[in-house]
């Protein structure tokens, strides 16, 4: 399996825990992960202003990852959703791919068709398997009480995800993580948004969505929440501590990835998973498992 | 919202919409309200109602939407538009409403910044040396720290 690795803007600047991570779990389990560095931004975080210039963006980086005859991994969900939605429009709109083309000329490149976009917790989930995931793991996670989050984009629009998971009733994220011997809490709201999109223009309402789930996990006595998508991170566990003292409460959840958690069982340490860079601690409660 | 005042309306803004893709079944919407039942802005902010919007598009009310700061509320979290039973790409409508919004010149502050960066670097957050001796000290490959293709992609964009 060999994947041209799409990291995005908000993971190299604000999520190299999540980088770490799962640069360790793709080489475990021998995924390779190729560096392009005249990727750019994905187009995601333009949409809302300019369609079309979000839709150049997708087009030029999926363009330069066919050239390289590379398939696609982004550990973003909003990254991958970006990619795929793109794709998808100029697989069905000729007059749009014309006038991208004409564009991507300028810098000596042409949309040909995409190559596969995955996002790395499908790659996991349906190409490397519970199987092979299982065979490197050296520590059983059992005593941890892990709730999932599985965002918007890693899912929806169902119809560029080519339906592998069923958005109103997802299990992929699950069936990883309790691979590890954790046990899985289930918790009202599990399937809804962070809030993450609208932070830039109303910052109070965004925030009210995410101190939702928040609640509703402590509620449950989560030990901790698990994600895939930088920007929900960037919700939960960079925003918890302003969210606690906004409405003066306490949560206290450490935030993980999927691929700490993935990890922590195959036996890296701490510092090899980037524990050290979650912003909500998480020393105490995962002590008895390094 | 206080009355509609119909004279205010503009019908060509229907028309202009309708001729989208992603808004060429708004008309099909018979307000079942699902849209705003899943949505998890309107649940925290009851400014944002996905089908009053849609039902203010229909009426024309193109100064009163394109101006509004409720459209920027909509998370694009897509809850609406898998669930719509009348197939209304409620989600893609909301986008599209938002780029109108642009053109027209009424983006808000933090969306401009955005366009700004992603247009103008290729990154919303641009990376500079700092940022990779960060990266170098954490195990990480270092990334450009400037970006020249963005200014062949955007040539107008200063």
């Amino acid at each position: 399996m060999k994947y041209a690795l799409f990291l995005g803007c908000t993971i190299p600047a604000r999520a190299r825990n999540y980088e770490l991570s799962a640069r360790r779990v793709a080489e475990k389990t021998g995924v390779e992960l190729v560096d392009l560095e005249d990727f750019i931004c994905c187009g995601f975080p333009t949409k809302a202003g300019d369609m079309d210039a979000s839709l150049l963006m997708a087009a030029y980086n999926l363009a330069l990852a066919r050239k390289q005859h590379l398939d696609v991994c982004a550990l973003c969900s909003s990254c991958t959703s970006a990619l795929s939605e793109a794709a998808h429009h100029l697989s069905e709109n000729e007059e749009d791919l014309a006038k991208v083309n004409e564009r991507l000329s300028a810098v000596g490149l042409q949309y040909e068709g995409s190559p596969k976009i995955r996002h790395f917790a499908r790659v996991l989930f349906e190409e490397v398997g519970a199987e092979e995931i299982q065979k490197h793991f050296e520590k059983d996670l059992s005593g941890l009480n892990i709730a999932t989050h599985y965002g918007c984009h890693y899912l929806k629009p169902s119809e560029i995800h080519d339906g592998f998971d069923d958005p109103e009733n997802p299990t992929s994220l699950e069936t990883l993580v309790a691979l590890t011997g954790a046990t899985i809490i289930d918790y009202p709201g599990k399937k809804t948004c962070c809030g993450g999109p609208v932070l830039p223009v109303d910052e109070k309402s965004a925030m009210s969505v995410t101190k939702g789930k928040l609640d509703n996990l402590k509620a449950v006595g989560a030990d901790a929440l698990c994600l895939v998508c930088p920007f929900c991170s960037v919700m939960y566990d960079g925003n918890q501590k302003s969210i606690e003292s906004e409405y003066e409460t306490e949560y206290k959840i450490p935030v993980l990835y999927l691929t700490q958690i993935l990890g922590m069982a195959m036996g890296f340490d701490r510092k090899a998973l980037g524990l050290n860079m979650n912003v909500v601690k998480t020393k105490d409660l995962l002590k008895p498992y390094f | 919202m206080g009355a509609v005042d119909l004279d205010q309306c503009d019908p060509d803004f229907v028309n202009e919409l309708l001729q989208q893709p992603e808004a060429e079944k708004i008309s099909a919407c018979f307000g079942c309200r699902t849209c705003v039942a899943g949505c998890p802005m309107s649940a925290v902010n009851d400014t944002f109602n996905p089908a009053r919007i849609i039902r203010m598009a229909l009426y024309g009310m193109k100064e009163e939407i394109l101006k509004s700061s409720f459209i920027w509320l909509c998370s694009s979290c897509y809850t609406c538009q898998e669930r719509c039973p009348q197939g209304v790409r409620i989600t893609d409508f909301m986008t599209l409403l938002k780029n109108m919004a642009v053109k027209e010149g009424h983006e808000p502050a933090g969306v401009k910044a955005q366009l700004k960066l992603t247009k103008g670097q290729g990154r919303i957050y641009p990376l500079d040396g700092f940022d990779n001796k960060k990266r170098k000290k954490a195990g990480l490959p270092p990334l450009p720290t400037s970006c020249d293709v963005i200014r062949e992609l955007f040539p107008d964009q200063v």
